[in-house]
């Protein structure tokens, strides 16, 4: 029996059991309160009651002997687990039932497990940070027992091209001197380059958008203006990628040409620019709500020392703002690392130290997903060295969001 | 002495005369610039985007057709190609008369019959009419003579919208994608829809401030802001190698997607719900009610329409979302539509990469066409979720 057999046949014993349960248990109740003899519940509330009692070991019966196989610990048949279960079920459904009578609490045993559930659907999310920390954490360090740390950190030269020739054992067919090699300087040297032209890019334009949203603008022109930046926030990543890399690049070259230089048709400019543009909805946004919070009294104590708007904006609003700008200004960076499609689909993918925005680079996430996208075996270097980019990217990111987080309640705690 | 009574006499503020003043009104003047032409840049970016795409991909709806008489006889029993008359075999894609052996294999009474009906053309002479891309001279004389017969004409392109993906381009279309889109946002929503406003009536409604919660609450914060291929790498660590979900299946892409639009529906769930004023929450309890029935009976309803809008903005952001999703290998060639959760599929935003990356221009107008359908449904989506709020939400 495979598993969706068995979900469902389990479903098929637990739901009649349920229904049987609730007007068995309302029925009980029904009686008694017939009888005369006050409840300390609502009839249906012991209905509930019997189901719970029946459904919860039952469930849980089911979970841990799936959890037991998969872990590998104890392999036990389907059909016995499901009879397990059922039976739990019934035992469960005869002590729920037994258990209803007038002094039983039944309203305060639901809302207590029902507030167990809640929590433990809110510990999901808590999981789920510490699923990636772990898969992301264990695969990286099957990477570094084959690489040295220092190596991959300081390491200029990236070329894990022959390492799956190690992994197939023909190590002998490598050319001379072709061994794998995981340096990851050129690939952040790649990535900090896309950001620091996103940046640029979304930074101006970004702030002054916001400023002459909350400071300029007319109601009437700010409902039109908001929402048509936010069209930018709603394009998928993988429509930048195109735009990047059928539009913009051709233009890219074409300018650099008609100055006399000469841009690769894998240049990092491109990207960039159109990661700038994405990133714009999110600067504008987020400093837009930060300038609105700025008290009134601050920019009227300005004006009645009679400065200008824009003396104002430039001394006291902005100044008073700085850290929920600088705040946006840090998740616009996270948001950059970390960005995949559009680098995927105009970057280039050969690793290179540069400065030069005109040449070809590659990033940590393009080279994430080459690595994860090739016909290697799971286990080869170059597969694994995915997760141990994925790692620090994982820091990075995370480090910029939990400082952006601080900066943001700093600032709200000075103004609220 | 004139200079120095000037300086004395107290400068009258305003005065449009004083030439610090007339600096002060410049500077004024050229930062409102500044801050227009910003605006102004990113609507002109927005404009340019939008014409750029649906310049390359609105020639996509039509292409082009050849009437053709098809001969079901012996030899196009073994190859199709043989049912086409010699002279347009050249001119009608190839996938057109594929699936003729199947066709008499399965219907024998075809056999002997004629059909005259309309295929599509080869995508070199589809593009040759769109996109002047060059044809040898023969074959550019006859496609123009056919043209000019009336043998050849422009039509709308509906095998776009109820075909899968195709190495031929002229035969690609979305429908498989837009299937497995469907597949992968079902199995995201029935997960990450309960789970989220679980979490989030418990923090909102049940939680007590303690140290957990506070974990929690950070931790949801940060979870949002993870990059998106970060949920790729669990999605492929957790579900396929751990759990054993097939490779590139509707369900492993609906549960890393869905892990990511947790964070969303839980916090804009919670805004919802902080919304509804105390008092009701009060008034409930004095009834008599308990916790969960003050919630279920009165706070979830009334807040139901931020929480719908929150799922919805959350379930956008998920259609749209490609690098997890290739991470878990849904980048597979896809010709057929997936009829389970288990079976490889593709999303929409997955095909348009696929098409982007391939070599042939026919598949640029293509691609542009796919991002094009994605965009009107991400757009309606989102406007949608707007109105939804616009229409339900209540000031209290």
């Amino acid at each position: 029996m495979g598993i969706g057999e068995t979900t469902l046949l389990l479903l098929a014993g637990l739901i009649p059991l349920g229904y049987a349960g609730f007007y068995l248990g309302r029925r009980k109740a029904l009686t008694t309160v017939a009888d005369g003899v006050r409840m300390h519940s609502r009839p249906q509330q012991y209905g509930w009651y019997s189901v719970v009692s029946m459904g919860i070991p039952a469930i849980g019966v089911a979970i841990a002997a799936s959890l037991l196989n998969l872990l590998g610990w104890i392999t036990l048949p389907a059909e016995l687990v499901l009879l397990m279960s059922l039976v739990t079920a019934a035992a469960g459904l005869g002590y729920g039932l037994k258990a209803v009578r007038p002094t039983l609490r039944a309203r305060n045993a639901l809302d207590n497990i029902i507030r167990w559930l809640l929590l433990g659907a809110a510990l999901i999310s808590i999981m789920t940070t510490i699923a990636i920390v772990l898969s992301v954490i264990f695969e990286a360090m099957r990477f570094f027992r084959e690489v040295s740390v220092w190596e991959f950190i300081t390491g200029t030269v990236w070329s894990p091209g022959d390492s799956f020739l190690e992994a197939a054992g023909r190590g002998d067919e490598i050319s001379e001197g072709g061994g794998a090699v995981f340096g990851s300087v050129p690939l952040f040297a790649g990535t900090f380059m896309v950001t620091a032209i996103a940046m640029i890019v979304a930074l101006p334009i970004g702030l002054l958008s916001a400023i002459f949203m909350s400071e300029y603008a007319s109601p009437k022109i700010r409902g039109i203006a908001k929402p048509m930046l936010e069209v930018l926030a709603g394009i998928p990543t993988v429509v930048y990628g195109f735009f990047a890399a059928i539009t913009v690049t051709p233009v890219i070259v074409d300018l650099a040409g008609f100055f006399g230089l000469d841009a690769s048709y894998s240049n990092i400019l491109s990207p960039g620019i159109v990661m700038g543009i994405m990133i714009i909805p999110f600067i504008s946004s987020l400093s837009d709500d930060v300038i609105n919070s700025i008290p009134q009294s601050l920019r009227e104590g300005a004006f009645a020392l009679g400065t200008t708007r824009s003396e104002t904006i430039r001394s006291i609003v902005v100044p008073a703002a700085l850290p929920g700008v600088i705040s946006a200004f840090l998740l616009g960076v996270s948001r950059a690392l970390g960005e995949t499609m559009i680098v995927v689909m105009a970057a280039g993918v050969r690793p290179n130290l540069t400065w030069n925005p005109l040449e070809d680079m590659t990033t940590v996430t393009v080279n994430i997903v080459m690595a994860l996208t090739g016909d290697q075996s799971f286990d080869s270097p170059q597969t694994l060295s995915a997760f141990a980019l994925g790692l620090v990217l994982f820091i990075v990111t995370l480090t910029l969001n939990i400082i952006s987080t601080i900066l943001v309640r700093r600032f709200k705690q000075e103004y609220d | 002495m004139t200079d120095q009574s000037e300086n004395n006499t107290p400068r009258l503020t305003g005065s449009v005369n004083d030439p610090r003043m007339r600096r002060r009104y410049r500077a004024e003047r050229r930062f409102h610039a500044y801050c227009i032409s910003a605006v102004l840049v990113a609507l002109a970016i927005i404009v340019t985007f939008f014409s750029d795409i649906i310049g390359q991909g609105y020639t996509a709806f039509w292409h082009h057709e050849v009437q053709v008489t098809l001969d079901y006889n012996e030899r196009s029993e073994r190859i199709g190609q043989f049912a086409l008359d010699s002279d347009l075999r050249d001119v009608a894609s190839r996938g057109a008369t594929r699936s003729i052996p199947r066709a008499i294999d399965r219907n024998p009474d075809l056999l002997g019959t004629t059909e005259t009906t309309w295929v599509p053309v080869k995508g070199d002479i589809d593009q040759h009419f769109k996109n002047d891309k060059a044809l040898s001279d023969s074959l550019e004389e006859k496609v123009n003579r056919l043209l000019a017969d009336g043998q050849i004409r422009n039509a709308f392109n509906s095998r776009f919208f109820t075909a899968g993906d195709s190495k031929l381009p002229e035969l690609a279309g979305i429908f498989s994608a837009a299937v497995g889109t469907l597949y992968v946002l079902g199995i995201t929503l029935l997960f990450a829809f309960p789970i989220g406003v679980m979490s989030a009536v418990y923090l909102e409604e049940f939680a007590p401030d303690n140290k957990l919660t506070q974990t929690i609450e950070v931790n949801i914060n940060n979870l949002a802001a993870v990059p998106s291929i970060i949920f790729g790498l669990l999605g492929l660590a957790l579900f396929i190698n751990f759990f054993g979900v097939p490779r590139s299946s509707a369900l492993a892409g609906g549960l890393t997607l869905g892990l990511m639009t947790l964070p969303i529906i839980i916090i804009s769930t919670r805004a919802a719900l902080r919304a509804v004023p105390d008092p009701i929450r009060l008034g409930a309890f004095a009834m008599g009610c308990s916790r969960w029935q003050v919630v279920r009976d009165h706070v979830l309803p009334a807040s139901l329409p931020g929480i719908l809008t929150g799922t919805i903005i959350g379930l956008a952001q998920a259609m749209g979302e490609t690098a997890p999703l290739i991470i878990i290998g849904m980048i597979a060639y896809i010709p057929e539509a997936p009829t389970g959760i288990f079976q490889s599929a593709t999303v929409l935003p997955a095909q348009i990469f696929t098409w982007a990356s391939e070599p042939e221009s026919a598949y640029v107008e293509k691609t542009a066409a796919g991002i094009m359908v994605l965009l009107a449904v991400l757009l309606t989506l989102n406007a949608a979720a707007v109105l939804l709020r616009r229409k339900f939400e209540r000031r209290w």
